[in-house]
């Protein structure tokens, strides 16, 4: 795993790491990676994936309006919230 | 002898035969939170022991957990409580609504007690993880708890708590029990609800109690168990009452040892005791045990170590810093605002496993990781199918050794994943495994952790061997002398 790799896979999750940071993640990361590689010995030929370990269907339930908590019992837990909505960053610059 | 040192059972007896009162119990424990959690030990196991506030409902007095305080693992939600994951990225969230478990707890009587500290997130084998700082083995202050539940069961062990709720993903109530030396159950998949467990992996998270012996343990279960229509993973099987089966007799019960786990094991003395030890145990029990082979449980931690932060990395997603939690409040763009609430918010083994799992599920390493490990995961459950076929329990080392010391792993991430490489396998597969006192360590006298893992949904033989074991080797009662 390249230092671009991991640049790119930090932005890809959203992360942003200070540099010292991640090159110290970087060799641990490599290190790990070569410890989940031992699975290439493994062969799977015709063998399903195993997502889960129950043999779930679909679970529905009725389609029956039931009590959910209060708006504004989940607003109080927002860093920012203005009315009914969480207020964030602008997204759309405004170039006029 | 202080109401703290009871168990949940011998507590009941006590409430059914009016020689004490909740008032009486609640007092003790606070004295008992008060003169030890924050002594010169630094144990540790309550995020907040100044301020916890016990919380119970009017319940049936006759309930075996009517007016048992029960501490509970800080990603665990309890209404109006703040819950962090022990997180700094969660850090003053407070929940809106109780956890299924804790409705269940509540509506049987028992008292929701202080929350306890754990790897953040669950992310880690020996509670030194958590934003708030490690928490220490009572066995031994210089040695870690385990993880990741390593608060619920220093608080045990301690005497601290009655009882407590962990949860599991890699072996997080089963390690921290084992290193402890108390209690601790990972139910089937499905078993019991999550619906208000912070997930981490879905596929492989389950909710248990940690306990200072079997009948307790059992007690436990038996009302936490059972369907959640608010968790569409909750399987539809009718609990039982566990209890039922403490004390029948374990005669012609089999027994396999799983060869994988003897040939790795290094330590000397688990060998002796886990394997050797326990086998001549539950032979003069009236069991039969044999040699089994789970030819690919040798890559449970491999496939884990996929799995399970890819899981998570999906999972943590929604700690973005718009709906809860902490916002980096000088960012100017929403992206911006992501990434560096998250780069700030999670520590740093949070972070590794985002990016772990963010790899795996990339575009062009999918098949090569994740769909690979799915598939390895098929043939380590098809292991145990085959093995279930033949024997009624397996028996296993909890651990590859005893607790280690702080510190000991935390510079080489790859060395703490391999100390659930015992563990890990029960949740891939989606079984029940349960860790007992298995013996007391000749070198440093700490416990040695016994697990035995069961056919799905069948934790009814888990207790019935763990109840015979316990009560005929005491080593929970051996171990009392908590330093």
């Amino acid at each position: 795993m390249s230092s671009i790799d991991l640049k790119h896979i930090a932005h890809l999750a959203r992360l942003r790491f200070k540099e010292e940071e991640l090159k110290v993640f970087e060799s641990q990361v490599s290190n790990i990676l070569s410890f989940v590689d031992q699975l290439k010995e493994v062969n799977v030929d015709g063998i399903e994936p195993t997502s889960h370990p129950l043999s779930l269907a679909n679970v529905f339930r009725e389609d029956s309006i039931q009590p959910s908590l209060n708006i504004d019992e989940f607003l109080k837990a927002a860093p920012k919230a203005r009315g009914r909505f969480f207020e964030v960053p602008k997204i759309i610059e405004d170039k006029s | 002898m202080s109401l703290s040192k009871k168990t949940v059972s011998e507590l009941s007896g006590l409430y059914q035969k009016n020689e004490c009162t909740q008032k009486d119990v609640l007092a003790a424990l606070s004295e008992a939170v008060k003169t030890k959690d924050a002594d010169a030990r630094k144990i540790h196991a309550y995020l907040n022991p100044a301020s916890i506030t016990p919380r119970h409902r009017k319940a049936d007095q006759k309930s075996p957990l009517w007016g048992v305080p029960i501490a509970v693992k800080d990603n665990i939600c309890v209404e109006n409580e703040e819950i962090t994951c022990a997180s700094k990225i969660l850090k003053g969230f407070i929940s809106p609504y109780n956890a299924t478990v804790v409705e269940k707890l509540l509506n049987a009587g028992a008292v929701i007690y202080g929350r306890t500290n754990m790897d953040e997130f669950a992310f880690g084998s020996s509670c030194e993880t958590s934003c708030y700082g490690p928490t220490r083995n009572p066995r031994d202050p210089e040695r870690v708890p385990g993880g990741s539940s390593g608060g619920s069961a220093a608080s045990v062990a301690d005497h601290t708590a009655i009882a407590a709720l962990g949860s599991d993903t890699g072996g997080s109530i089963r390690q921290p029990a084992a290193f402890c030396g108390v209690v601790g159950i990972k139910p089937t998949y499905g078993r019991v609800s999550r619906y208000g467990l912070i997930a981490f992996a879905s596929s492989l998270d389950q909710i248990g109690p940690i306990t200072k012996d079997v009948r307790d343990s059992a007690l436990m279960l038996s009302v936490i168990a059972g369907y959640d229509p608010k968790d569409s993973t909750c399987a539809n099987v009718p609990a039982p009452d566990y209890t039922k089966v403490l004390g029948q007799s374990i005669k012609g019960m089999k027994i396999g040892i799983p060869k994988e786990y003897v040939e790795t094991l290094e330590n000397q003395d688990l060998r002796e005791q886990i394997i050797d030890g326990a086998k001549k145990a539950l032979e003069r029990l009236g069991a039969t045990v044999d040699i089994v082979s789970l030819p690919h449980t040798k890559y449970a931690a491999n496939v884990y170590y996929i799995v399970a932060p890819s899981e998570a990395s999906s999972n943590l997603a929604r700690f973005d810093g718009v709906r809860f939690g902490f916002r980096e409040k000088t960012s100017q763009s929403l992206l911006d605002m992501y990434e560096r609430s998250r780069g700030e918010g999670f520590g740093a083994e949070a972070k590794r496993r985002i990016i772990l799992g963010t790899y795996s599920l990339s575009s062009g390493y999918y098949d090569a990781y994740y769909l690979k490990a799915m598939k390895v995961r098929t043939k380590i459950k098809n292991d145990f199918d085959e093995a279930f076929k033949k024997f009624d329990v397996l028996m296993t080392p909890t651990a590859p050794s005893t607790a280690f010391k702080l510190g000991e792993k935390t510079t080489n991430p790859l060395e703490m994943y391999l100390s659930d490489i015992y563990t890990i396998s029960a949740n891939l597969a989606g079984v029940p495994a349960i860790s007992i006192p298995g013996g007391i360590s000749k070198k440093d006298g700490l416990p040695m952790g016994l697990q035995f893992l069961g056919k799905p949904f069948d934790e009814e033989t888990l207790y019935k061997v763990s109840y015979a074991f316990e009560q005929a080797t005491d080593f929970h009662k051996k171990l009392g002398n908590v330093k």
